[in-house]
C-alpha cells in the first residue's frame, strides 16, 4: 500500500495571485456537503471565478491560455483558515500536480503532501519573474525537480524549498503515510499503555 | 545546567511512538474528534483499504456544521445534509464509535462538546477534522486540525506522522480594562503578529490577563490560534483547570483525581522552559476590537479608523486594496456606526454559557433595533438547556433576538443560516473571509458578544462600553 516515489512534474504554469488566499476562496463551504471528494474539481475558486450572476470574473482557471496547466504559482500564505482537505482535493481535480508559492499555512501544506502533491516555496523575485514569464508565454513547459529543488521555466533555473521531510516522503513513495504508520503497532500499544489517561489513572 | 521544557515539549514527548525515516514523528493521538464534513471521506478510504477503526474507545463525533438550527425534525429538508447525517451515524454505528446524539439531547459544536464533557483534559494530544481543534488547548493539551487523509490515519492507527513546532510564548500582563473581553485580545494578538505571524509555532498563552480568565473565555482565545497561523495554541493547566473538570461525564473520577492532577501538574511548563521565541503585550492597551476586511488581522479598536492604504508594505496592499473593495469601507472612515443587517452570537469561539449570560446581562430591557434580525445559537444541546433553565431565552426573546437550536449556524456556510446579498454581519465567530457567512458578497465583521449585542441594539456598530453604561 505504499504510495508512488514522486520526482519531478512538469508540464505548464497557472499562477493566481494574492496573498492569504483561504481555504473559503479555494473551495466555498457551500461544496463541502458532499460525502466524496469526487465532483469538487469544477468548483474551485467558484467565487473568485463567477459573480452572482454567473458571470465570469476573468479569473485565471477560466483563462483557456492556462488550459490543461499542472503547476499553480501562488503568493503568501496560500491555503490559510480551516483544515479542510477538499480545498486539495478540488484543486487536484481540477488538474493540479504541484503547488509553488511564497508561502503555505500549515495544515493546506499538510494536506498536500498527504495527497502527494508537493509545495515548494520560492522566494518573492523568483514568484514575480515566473509568473510574470508564464503570463507572456503561458504554453512555456516547466518541470519541477522534487530531488534537485529546481524549478525550470523554459531552460531558465529557479531554486525552490521543501523541508527535507516532506521531500523524502515524496522522492521515497511514503508520503502516504498509513502503511508507514501501520508498522509500529507494538510501539503504539507501548505508548498508549504508558499514559495515565488511556491505560487508567 | 540544563533549561526546563515547555508543556508543548512534554506532551510532545510523552506521546512520541517512533521518530519516522522522513524525521517527523508518528504520534499517539490520545483523543480523536469527528463530525459530519471531514469524516465520510476517511471512513470511505478506510473501506477502499480494507482497514479497520483501531482505538474506536479513542474516537468521539457529533454532527454540527450541517445541523439546522430552526427545523431539526428528520429527514433533514436538504437532502445531501441527510446523507451526511446518515453517513455519520452509520459509520459511528459500524465502527463503535460513541456519537453525541441529537435525539438524546447530547450534540453540540464538536469543540463545546470534548470539553463539556470532560474528554478534553491536559497532557492529551488532541487532534480532529477541524482547524479550529486549537480550542481544545485551553487545557494544556496539544490540540491540532488535520485533514481528512489524517483523519483516516488516526482511525486506522490513532496515530499521525506530525513535525515538532517551535514554541512561541505570548504574555499578556496586566489587566483588561471594562468591556474587553477574551475574544478582544485574540483579535489583538492576530492583529499585532498577522495572519501568518504563527505558521511552524504553537502559541503558549500567558500572563496575568490569561491567569485571571475562565476555562471558557480561555477556550475563546486558544480557539483562533489557528486564525493568527499557529495550528496549536494552548494554556498551562491551573486550578480553574482542574475545577471545571471535576464531575464532568469523562473527567476521572474523585478517587482518580488526584492523581490526575499530579500528573496534569507534571506536564505544565517549567519555570526555566525554554521558547523559541517570547512575546509580551499589555492587556490595558488592548481596546473592544472590530475587524474591518477580509482576514481576521484586518482589525481596529472600535474608536479607530480604517487604515491608510500606505500604512501597509507594497506586498500587503494588494489585498488590503480588496478588502476595501469587497467590504465598501475606504482608508480613513471610521468602523463606529457602520450599519449592519444581521447579528451573531455563537460558534465554538463565543457559544458557550459565560458568553450568553454576559449577553443576557447586558441586553435586558433593551430591544434588537428594527432592521436587523439577531441569532443567538448556542453552542450545544445542554448549553440551551442550561440557559433556558436560567431563563436567558426569555430575556434574549423579549429583547427581539432569535433563539436557536445547538449548532454551527452562520459561522460558515453549510446550513440553512445564510447571509443574503451583500447583508453586513456583526459576528462572534471566527473568520471575516470573502463568502464566508453564505453569500459570495456577504461581509462579516468579527468582534465580542456584547459587541454584536450593541451592534444588534443600536443598528450599527457601537461601543459596547457606552451603550451598555448604565
Amino acid at each position: 500500500m505504499s504510495s508512488v516515489e514522486i520526482k519531478k512534474i512538469s508540464g505548464k504554469g497557472i499562477p493566481v495571485k494574492g496573498n492569504d488566499i483561504d481555504t473559503d476562496r479555494i473551495i466555498p463551504a457551500r461544496f463541502l456537503k458532499c460525502v466524496t471528494f469526487e465532483s469538487l474539481g469544477p468548483e474551485s475558486f467558484k467565487d473568485d471565478r463567477f459573480d452572482q450572476e454567473g458571470n465570469s470574473k476573468n479569473h485565471s482557471f477560466d483563462n483557456p491560455n492556462y488550459k490543461d496547466a499542472n503547476i499553480l504559482f501562488v503568493n503568501k500564505n496560500f491555503g490559510c483558515g480551516s483544515s479542510r482537505e477538499h480545498a486539495p482535493q478540488a484543486l487536484n481535480r481540477w488538474g493540479i500536480k504541484t503547488i509553488v508559492g511564497e508561502s503555505f499555512a500549515e495544515i493546506f501544506f499538510g494536506n498536500c503532501v498527504a495527497m502527494g502533491i508537493p509545495c515548494f516555496t520560492v522566494e518573492k523575485k523568483v514568484i514575480d519573474e515566473i509568473m510574470l514569464l508564464i503570463e507572456g508565454s503561458p504554453s512555456v513547459s516547466i518541470s519541477v525537480d522534487i530531488e534537485n529543488l529546481k524549478i525550470n521555466v523554459d531552460g531558465k533555473e529557479f531554486d525552490a524549498n521543501i523541508p527535507d521531510g516532506p521531500q523524502g516522503q515524496l522522492l521515497n513513495g511514503s508520503w502516504d503515510a498509513t502503511s508507514q504508520l501501520l508498522e509500529n503497532e507494538k510501539e503504539v500499544k507501548d505508548v498508549a499503555s504508558s499514559l495515565p489517561y488511556v491505560s487508567g489513572w | 545546567m540544563s533549561s526546563g521544557k515547555s508543556l508543548y515539549e512534554k506532551v510532545f514527548d510523552k506521546h512520541v511512538v517512533k521518530k519516522l525515516p522522513s524525521g517527523q514523528y508518528q504520534l499517539f493521538i490520545g483523543l480523536h474528534l469527528i463530525h459530519e464534513v471531514t469524516s465520510p471521506q476517511a471512513f470511505g478510504m478506510l473501506r477502499d483499504q480494507k482497514l479497520k477503526v483501531r482505538f474506536p474507545e479513542r474516537t468521539f463525533a457529533t454532527p454540527d456544521h450541517i445541523v439546522p438550527t430552526s427545523d431539526q425534525s428528520r429527514p433533514f429538508k436538504d437532502a445531501m445534509s441527510e446523507e451526511m447525517m446518515c453517513h455519520l451515524e452509520n459509520n459511528c454505528a459500524e465502527n463503535d464509535i460513541k456519537l453525541f446524539d441529537m435525539k438524546k439531547g447530547e450534540q453540540g459544536v464538536v469543540h463545546i462538546i470534548g470539553p463539556e464533557n470532560g474528554l478534553t483534559q491536559p497532557g492529551m494530544v488532541i487532534s480532529c477534522g477541524d482547524s479550529h481543534t486549537s480550542t481544545h488547548g485551553a487545557f494544556g493539551s496539544i490540540a491540532f486540525g488535520i485533514g481528512t487523509s489524517q483523519v483516516r490515519d488516526v482511525l486506522a492507527t490513532q496515530t499521525l506522522a506530525m513535525a515538532k513546532l517551535k514554541v512561541r510564548k505570548i504574555e499578556i500582563n496586566g489587566s483588561l480594562n471594562p468591556g474587553v473581553y477574551a475574544k478582544d485580545v485574540i483579535l489583538y494578538i492576530i492583529n499585532q503578529l498577522g495572519v501568518n505571524g504563527g505558521v511552524g509555532y504553537a502559541y503558549e498563552f500567558s500572563g496575568d490577563v490569561i491567569t485571571n480568565m475562565s476555562m471558557e473565555e480561555r477556550m475563546t482565545v486558544c480557539n483562533m490560534s489557528i486564525e493568527g497561523g499557529a495550528r496549536v495554541g494552548y494554556i498551562n493547566p491551573d486550578e480553574k483547570t482542574f475545577d471545571y473538570l471535576k464531575g464532568k461525564l469523562y473527567s476521572p473520577t474523585s478517587e482518580e483525581f488526584d492523581k490526575a492532577k499530579e500528573f496534569w501538574q507534571s506536564i505544565s511548563s517549567d519555570e526555566d522552559a525554554e521558547y523559541n521565541d517570547v512575546i509580551v503585550f499589555q492587556g490595558d492597551a488592548i481596546e473592544p476590537m472590530v475587524t474591518w476586511g477580509i482576514t481576521p488581522a484586518q482589525s481596529i479598536g472600535i474608536k479607530g479608523s480604517i487604515p491608510a492604504l500606505d500604512s501597509f508594505n507594497d506586498d500587503e496592499r494588494p489585498l488590503i486594496k480588496e478588502a476595501f473593495e469587497y467590504m465598501g469601507f475606504d482608508e480613513g472612515q471610521e468602523i463606529e456606526s457602520t450599519k449592519v443587517d444581521v447579528c451573531f452570537i455563537g460558534s465554538c469561539t463565543n457559544g458557550r454559557l459565560s458568553d450568553f449570560k454576559e449577553v443576557a446581562r447586558l441586553v435586558k430591557g433593551r430591544h434588537v433595533a428594527d432592521h436587523v434580525q439577531a441569532l443567538i445559537v448556542p453552542g450545544s444541546q445542554k448549553i440551551k438547556v442550561e440557559a433556558e433553565k436560567l431563563g436567558l431565552d426569555k430575556i434574549f426573546i423579549e429583547a427581539g433576538f432569535e433563539w436557536r437550536e445547538a449548532g454551527c449556524s452562520m459561522c460558515l456556510a453549510m446550513n440553512p443560516d445564510k447571509l443574503k446579498g451583500n447583508q453586513v454581519s456583526a459576528s462572534s465567530s471566527n473568520r471575516n473571509f470573502k463568502g464566508r457567512q453564505g453569500s459570495p458578497t456577504g461581509r462579516t465583521l468579527l468582534m465580542s458578544p456584547a459587541m454584536v449585542a450593541a451592534a444588534a441594539i443600536c443598528g450599527g456598530v457601537a461601543d459596547c462600553r457606552e451603550v451598555f453604561a448604565n
